[in-house]
C-alpha cells in the first residue's frame, strides 16, 4: 500500500474540501435566510472566475485589483439576480423556485461558453514559485493560498454572524421571517444581501480554482459537487456545511486512490459522491447537523 | 378534465361521468378525431423535415407526459429523467441484439425494465420529498449516466449500441414514412393511456397525494405506495419513448443522456402546464421548434445586410441553451401555470366575445 501517495491524496482532499465547505456555506446561506435550493451556485464560481480572468488579461491590471473588481462585480450581480429574478418567486411551490435557478444555472452556463469559449484558459503567474514543501509533501503555493482564504471566509463568516448588525438580522430572518419583519428588519435587503454575499464568496472560491486548474467550464460542476457536501452535513447548518464539504473532498481523493490502486472501477472521483449522497438520503436524510422538518397539522 | 377554476361559469356537470369524460363537448371530441384522422395522410403531403419533427415531438412527448405525472400530478420533483429515458433506450437495444427479441415486444419490455429501476431509485420517495428527492433524483441521474459510460454488456461502453429496425410481419419500418405511424400510434395510445389513468382511482389517488399528503394518508390513501406507483409510471413512460428514440435512429450512443435532457423535459411539462395532459403536449411542441424557430431566425438574419454577426451565427448552438434557459425562468416568472392555461384564456375570451366578464 502506498501510504505516502495516499497521504498526498488526503491533504489535496482536505484542501479541496475547505473549497467545497466554502461553496457548501453560501448554499447554505441562501437556503437559510431565502429558503431557495441555489441549483445555480456553480454558476457564480464560473462567472466570478471568467470576470477576473477577463479583467486580468484584456485589461491587464494586477491581479489583486482585478480580483477586488470582480468581487465588487459579482456583489452587485447576485443582488440583481435576486431582485429582478427570485423575487417574483417569493411564495411559489418548491419546484418553481428550484428550476428557476436551474433555469440560470442553463443560461449563464451557455452565456459564459458563448462569451469566453469552452476551452480552458489559466490565469497570468501570480507567485513566483509553484510550490513548496511541508514535512516531505509537496504543496502547491496557490493551494496554500486558497486553504488561507478558506479560513479567512470561515472566520469572517463567524464574526459577520454573531457580532454584526446585518449578521444578526439574517439569522433573525433564517429563524422567523414574521418575527424578523415586525421587529423592523427589511427581509428584502437580507435576501438581496445573503445573495450577494454568497455570490461574492463562490467567486472567490471559483478564481482560486481556477488559479490551480485554469478557469474552464467544469468549475460549475462544482455546484453540483456540493449537493453531496450539504446534504452529509444537514441542509441547514453552516457548521454542517463545512464539515460536510471537507469530508466529500477527503473522499472522493480517497475513493479515487483505492480505485487505482485496487478496484480499477474508474471514474470513481466523480461518482463516489454521489452513491454517498443517497445513502444519507436513505439513512439519516437531515444529515450530521440539520435540524429535522417536523410538520404539525 | 379542466380545473374548476379554469372552466368557464354556466358550465356546469350534473353527473360523474360528464365530469369524468375525456372530451368535454361533441365538438372537442370530433375534432380530436378529425385531427388524428388528418394525421394519418400527412407522410403524402408533408416532406422528410416535418415527418422527423413530428417523430421528435411523439417519442419526447411521451416520455414528458410520464414526467408530468410525476411532477404535475403527483408533486414529486425528478431530475433523473433523461436518464431514465436513455436506460430506456439501451434497454430496447440490448434486449433486442442480445436475445434476439422482436422490437416491437422489446420496446414495452423496456419500459418495464425502466419502471424497475426508476422505482428502484424512487425508492427514498417513499420516505423524502421536496427539495430532498430532487436532490436523489440528481444523484441518481449521475449514477445511471455513469453505469451508460462502464457497463459495456449493455450499452456497448463508449462505443454505443445499434438498434434495430422495428419490424412487423417481415415489414420494417426503417424509413421516416413508415416510422411516423409507428410514432403516431404509440403517441395517441399513451395518451389516451394516460387520460384514462387519470380518470382511475390511481388517478385521483396521485391528485390527493400532491394536493395535501396529509389529508390523502387521513382518507386512506397509501402515501408510499402511489408515491413509488408514480415514480414507475413515469419511468415506464420515459422507457417506452426512450426505446422509440433508439429504434427511430437506429444508433444509441451513451453521451446524449445528460442533466441537460432531464431539464429540458422538465421544462417542457412547465412551458406546457403541470398537471395537464393536453398541456405537455403543447410543452413538447414548443420546446421542439424552439430551437428549429432560432436557427431559421438567424438563418433569415445571416442573408440581411445588418445581420451578419458572427458571433450570432457561429454562436448558434450556445444562443440555443441559452434561449431554453431563458424560456424556463420567463415561464416560471409570467406564466406559471403553462400554455394550456393561455389557451384555456384564450378560449374562454372567445366564447364570450365580445363580453368577456
Amino acid at each position: 500500500m502506498n501510504f505516502e501517495l495516499l497521504l498526498q491524496l488526503i491533504i489535496n482532499g482536505l484542501i479541496v474540501g475547505l473549497l467545497y465547505g466554502v461553496v457548501g456555506m453560501c448554499f447554505v446561506l441562501v437556503y437559510k435566510s431565502t429558503q431557495i435550493v441555489n441549483f445555480a451556485q456553480g454558476e457564480f464560481l464560473l462567472v466570478g472566475a471568467w470576470v477576473c480572468w477577463a479583467l486580468l488579461i484584456y485589461l491587464e491590471l494586477p491581479f489583486f485589483v482585478g480580483f477586488l473588481l470582480s468581487l465588487a462585480f459579482m456583489a452587485v450581480f447576485g443582488v440583481m439576480l435576486q431582485m429582478i429574478v427570485l423575487r417574483p418567486m417569493i411564495g411559489e411551490p418548491i419546484i418553481s423556485v428550484i428550476m428557476v435557478t436551474i433555469g440560470l444555472s442553463i443560461f449563464f452556463q451557455s452565456l459564459v461558453k458563448w462569451i469566453f469559449g469552452v476551452s480552458p484558459q489559466s490565469y497570468p503567474q501570480v507567485f513566483d514559485t509553484q510550490s513548496i514543501s511541508i514535512f516531505g509533501l509537496n504543496i502547491e503555493l496557490a493551494y496554500l493560498m486558497s486553504t488561507v482564504i478558506a479560513l479567512i471566509i470561515m472566520i469572517g463568516f463567524y464574526f459577520f454572524f454573531k457580532h454584526s448588525k446585518h449578521g444578526l438580522a439574517m439569522r433573525a430572518t433564517a429563524f422567523d421571517q414574521q418575527v424578523a419583519q415586525s421587529l423592523g428588519i427589511s427581509v428584502k435587503q437580507v435576501f438581496a444581501m445573503s445573495w450577494g454575499i454568497a455570490a461574492t464568496v463562490s467567486a472567490t472560491a471559483g478564481v482560486v480554482i481556477g488559479m490551480v486548474n485554469g478557469v474552464s467550464n467544469s468549475l460549475s460542476a462544482i455546484g453540483i459537487k456540493v449537493f453531496p457536501a450539504v446534504i452529509l452535513g444537514g441542509l441547514d447548518s453552516i457548521v454542517g456545511a463545512i464539515v460536510g464539504g471537507i469530508t466529500i473532498g477527503i473522499l472522493e481523493n480517497v475513493a479515487e486512490f483505492f480505485d487505482s490502486q485496487y478496484l480499477h472501477i474508474g471514474n470513481m472521483y466523480d461518482i463516489a459522491p454521489f452513491y454517498v449522497l443517497l445513502i444519507i438520503l436513505w439513512f439519516k436524510p437531515y444529515g450530521f447537523f440539520g435540524t429535522r422538518d417536523i410538520e404539525r397539522i | 378534465m379542466s380545473s374548476l377554476a379554469m372552466r368557464p361559469c354556466g358550465d356546469f356537470r350534473t353527473s360523474y361521468k360528464q365530469d369524468n369524460t375525456i372530451f368535454e363537448t361533441k365538438t372537442i371530441r370530433w375534432f380530436t378525431a378529425l385531427v388524428i384522422g388528418l394525421a394519418c395522410f400527412a407522410p403524402f403531403i408533408l416532406d422528410a423535415y416535418y415527418l422527423t419533427l413530428f417523430i421528435q415531438i411523439s417519442y419526447l412527448g411521451i416520455a414528458a407526459l410520464g414526467l408530468n405525472i410525476l411532477v404535475g400530478f403527483t408533486g414529486q420533483i425528478s431530475l433523473g429523467h433523461g436518464a431514465f429515458f436513455g436506460f430506456g433506450a439501451f434497454a430496447s437495444a440490448w434486449l433486442n441484439t442480445s436475445f434476439n427479441i422482436p422490437v416491437f415486444i422489446c420496446i414495452p419490455m423496456a419500459g418495464f425494465l425502466t419502471m424497475a429501476v426508476g422505482m428502484m431509485f424512487g425508492m427514498p420517495a417513499a420516505r423524502i420529498k421536496g427539495l430532498y428527492l430532487a436532490i436523489a433524483t440528481l444523484a441518481a441521474q449521475f449514477i445511471i449516466e455513469d453505469f451508460f459510460g462502464r457497463a459495456e454488456w449493455f450499452s456497448g461502453g463508449s462505443a454505443g449500441s445499434m438498434a434495430n429496425p422495428v419490424e412487423l410481419f417481415g415489414f420494417a419500418f426503417d424509413t421516416d414514412e413508415s416510422f411516423y405511424y409507428i410514432a403516431l400510434f404509440a403517441l395517441v395510445f399513451m395518451y389516451i393511456w394516460g387520460c384514462n389513468l387519470m380518470r382511475s382511482r390511481d388517478g385521483r389517488a396521485f391528485v390527493a397525494v400532491r394536493d395535501h399528503y396529509l389529508s390523502a394518508e387521513i382518507m386512506g390513501v397509501k402515501l408510499n405506495k402511489y408515491r413509488l406507483l408514480s415514480f414507475g409510471i413515469s419511468s415506464f413512460y420515459a422507457g417506452i419513448g426512450g426505446a422509440m428514440y433508439a429504434h427511430y435512429l437506429g444508433y444509441v450512443s451513451a453521451e446524449g443522456f445528460t442533466i441537460f435532457m432531464s431539464v429540458q423535459f422538465l421544462a417542457m411539462v412547465i412551458i406546457g402546464g403541470l398537471g395537464s395532459i393536453k398541456g405537455t403536449l403543447m410543452g413538447v411542441v414548443f420546446m421542439v421548434l424552439l430551437p428549429e424557430a432560432l436557427e431559421g431566425g438567424v438563418g433569415i438574419m445571416k442573408d440581411t445586410s445588418w445581420g451578419n454577426i458572427p458571433m450570432v451565427v457561429d454562436g448558434l448552438a450556445y444562443i440555443k441553451e441559452m434561449a431554453i434557459g431563458l424560456v424556463i425562468i420567463l415561464f416560471l416568472i409570467f406564466e406559471p401555470e403553462g400554455l394550456a392555461h393561455r389557451w384555456q384564456q384564450i378560449k374562454n375570451y372567445w366564447k364570450f366575445y365580445p363580453f368577456s366578464y
